[in-house]
């Protein structure tokens, strides 16, 4: 009996909600090989995206996401083009459908965007032959972040199915959890949500219904194979929702006391930027537990993964 | 001028009719109905209208449309959402103050009444609005506007943000036998968001409206209206705690009364999965709880009438970032086969009691019963429509005569196709 080939079916990837885990472990295995490449010494690059143009729509502010997206696209060998939306015509009120149909007439294979909107990429997939991919939509989905965090812990634990991971912070407005709770219920790990009540809505429940949650972060901590600090923003409003930062701090913050109370081996991840001394100390962040900057780096391989696999979905070899 | 339509299902609550027979109208008004009108002396030389079985029921009243003019005809204007409300079965709308300007002024509604008076269609009711300007500080001039012409006041699109102004509005028009219809939101609580608050929001991560932004301001409402004896009509209700405390209020002797949209009753928040904008209205489309308590309130009486919230949208205004979106959906043309199939068809309503959620009920809440509008009792004005109760109408652009078509039930296969729409015994659709 041969096993049927995998194609990847996905035309675009809008998120992880329409993945499955096939679909998510073909993209870690894709980005495994190409780990290979960037670790090699001499030339970092493959000819998988040659002739490929990559239109970087970049709606919000973002230095890592994107600087790790064109750096992937660099290594695919894709034309690349960067398109800034403070310069760009949507400062003079073009819609989005506008910009993306100017776009569509220059017949793009792929586009990467960011956009403040949850939904916005369902929108331009509506209106757009080329793939989409999402950079992160409001505080929708952020697939790519979930899968090169899904790539560290498989890396650090050899497996995601059974491992408890918490996550700490503004649960309300990130992307970074949705998309982690699609993939982590997926893959069979075992999610606890720590944060502040009013930053912790309850009605996540009807939908992963398997998750914990839990308003104390301490007494979550020793059970944990991994804990994921998300990045608390004062200056966006979050604030309104809770009393201050030194209460944050008090209840939330990761720190040498509260990583005692965690697994020797513990894995500690953060999406970035961190606010050092707030959410995690330096000593944290800084740490032997810290896989923070194994995430930035695994973020290159990931986001080629999936570029290929959306231009390439047989797998053809990589040359 | 006389018209025999014959061989009708007289369908009239307000006069707990239920029938087969005939309805006789002469000069405009309703001369008899029953099954021996047809040799009624009037009937000789009249012209007839086979009704071939159809229902035959009072011409619908829709105490909520959003007809855009003057200001914003791009969308709607008083001809093309009249032209919808005929062809919805509607004889009668009362329309919103949120024009551009807003209607505070006689100028404005004598504007509005000579345009709906040239168009020919629907009844056009004005409603003023509660505030000069929509600012929320000043009230507007109730008696005179109500003279010349406004039905009930609304700063609808908004709330009455500042209580005292509520208590005043609804003490002052206690006097004139006029409706205060509230917009019950608390712009605190809405925020800045753009569906129903719920596990759907936080599946999407979208920015919530939560129940209690509504329901903080119905329960303020109920206390004021209970304080002044004013009249307070909520509208488009769309939660269960607002339902509940409506309910109490009515049994407490409290005026208030209160009106339903079909999409509420249609449809639940799961809809905005798609992030499509055609789902988005303020208020926004609730829980399956909410839908549920609707259905309850609308069977048990709460409910005094289904009004459409008819908001007219371009193209542009719907196809774009969900939180960008315009507020809003047309309805009136899909109003009454949504009722048949999603209430008397399923069982939640017997038919009587649909229609007079479209007829007695909407008449009772704005006192157009006593223009003798909402029944078709012999010297009533002879608004009236015939539905083929079994013949179907999909939801498709040539179906909707609205200028815009941001419609949630697009392609929609439904039972209940409106015949045709008379209007002082003219037939205005059909």
């Amino acid at each position: 009996m041969t096993a049927e080939r995998y194609v990847f079916p996905h035309k675009h990837l809008l998120g992880i909600e329409p993945l499955d885990a096939r679909d998510i472990t073909a993209i870690l295995d894709q980005a495994q090989a190409f780990e290979a490449v960037c670790e090699r010494a001499d030339i970092k690059i493959v000819p998988a995206l040659r002739k490929k143009l990559v239109v970087n729509l970049f709606f919000e502010n973002s230095t890592r996401t994107r600087n790790s997206f064109e750096i992937a696209e660099k290594r695919l060998s894709a034309e690349i083009v960067n398109f800034d939306a403070d310069t760009s015509s949507l400062a003079k009120g073009e819609t989005l459908i506008d910009t993306a149909l100017n776009l569509e007439a220059m017949h793009p294979d792929l586009i990467v965007m960011r956009h403040s909107a949850p939904g916005a990429h369902a929108l331009l997939a509506r209106h757009m032959k080329a793939s989409i991919v999402n950079a992160g939509d409001g505080a929708h989905e952020h697939p790519t972040q979930a899968l090169l965090d899904a790539y560290t812990l498989r890396q650090r634990f050899g497996r995601l199915e059974g491992l408890r991971v918490a996550v700490v912070g503004d649960i309300r407005h990130s992307r970074v959890v949705r998309s982690n709770l699609w993939l982590l219920t997926k893959m069979g790990a075992r999610v606890t949500l720590v944060g502040p009540p009013t930053l912790l809505p309850d009605e996540i429940r009807a939908t992963w219904p398997e998750v914990a949650i839990s308003n104390a972060l301490d007494p979550v901590l020793p059970e944990q194979d991994a804990v994921m600090i998300l990045r608390i923003q004062f200056e966006r409003g979050t604030g309104a929702y809770i009393p201050g930062q030194g209460e944050y701090i008090r209840h939330y913050q990761l720190n040498a006391g509260r990583l005692a109370r965690c697994k020797p081996e513990v894995a500690v991840m953060h999406p970035g930027p961190i606010n050092r001394g707030v959410e995690i100390t330096s000593e944290v962040a800084d740490g032997p537990n810290s896989l923070i900057l194994r995430q930035v780096t695994n973020g290159v391989p990931v986001r080629m993964a999936v570029l290929y696999l959306l231009c390439h979905p047989h797998g053809e070899q990589v040359p | 001028m006389s018209l025999l339509v014959t061989d009708a299902r007289l369908l009239d609550p307000a006069q707990q009719m239920d029938l087969r027979g005939s309805l006789l109208v002469v000069d405009g008004k309703v001369a008899a109905l029953g099954p021996e009108v047809a040799t009624h002396p009037a009937a000789a030389g009249a012209e007839r209208v086979d009704a071939r079985g159809a229902l035959l029921c009072p011409g619908f009243i829709d105490l909520h449309v959003h007809f855009r003019e003057p200001g914003q005809t791009h969308k709607e204007c008083i001809e093309t959402g009249s032209r919808a409300a005929v062809a919805g079965g509607f004889s009668s709308v009362c329309a919103m103050a949120n024009t551009k300007p807003v209607n505070d002024s006689v100028a404005i509604t004598e504007m509005m009444l000579s345009r709906a008076a040239r168009t020919g269609l629907c009844r056009y009711f004005p409603l003023g609005a509660v505030t000069k300007g929509f600012a929320g500080e000043e009230l507007a001039d109730f008696g005179v506007l109500k003279a010349a012409g406004c039905v009930a006041f609304s700063d609808d699109g908004q709330p009455v943000v500042n209580a005292a102004i509520m208590r005043r509005a609804l003490k002052y028009t206690a006097w004139l036998e006029v409706p205060i219809v509230a917009h019950e939101e608390d712009p605190d609580l809405s925020g800045k968001g753009y569906m129903n608050e719920g596990s759907v929001s936080a599946r999407l991560g979208c920015l919530g409206i939560p129940a209690a932004s509504e329901e903080v301001m119905v329960a303020r409402d109920i206390v004021l209206a209970g304080y002044t004896g004013g009249h307070l009509h909520v509208a488009h209700v769309s939660t269960k705690g607002s339902l509940q405390m409506i309910r109490e209020a009515k049994q407490r002797g409290i005026r208030v009364t209160c009106e339903v949209t079909p999409h509420h009753f249609a449809l639940t928040d799961r809809e905005l999965m798609r992030f499509d904008a055609d789902f988005k209205m303020n208020p926004p489309l609730r829980s399956a709880a909410d839908l549920e308590a609707i259905l309850e309130a609308l069977a048990d009486g709460t409910v005094d009438a289904i009004a459409t919230d008819h908001a007219p949208h371009t193209w542009d205004d719907k196809e774009c970032e969900l939180p960008l979106a315009a507020f809003g959906v047309i309805g009136l043309e899909t109003a009454f086969p949504l009722a048949l199939e999603l209430l008397v068809n399923k069982g939640v309503l017997p038919l009587h009691r649909a229609v007079a959620l479209f007829t007695s009920g909407p008449a009772g809440a704005f006192h157009l019963d006593a223009k003798g509008l909402g029944s078709l009792k012999p010297g009533n004005p002879a608004d009236f429509v015939l539905v083929d109760l079994g013949g179907r109408i999909v939801v498709d652009r040539a179906f909707i005569q609205s200028r815009s078509f941001n419609t949630p039930f697009k392609g929609m296969d439904l039972p209940g196709k409106i015949l045709g729409t008379w209007v002082e015994g003219r037939r205005v659709w059909g």
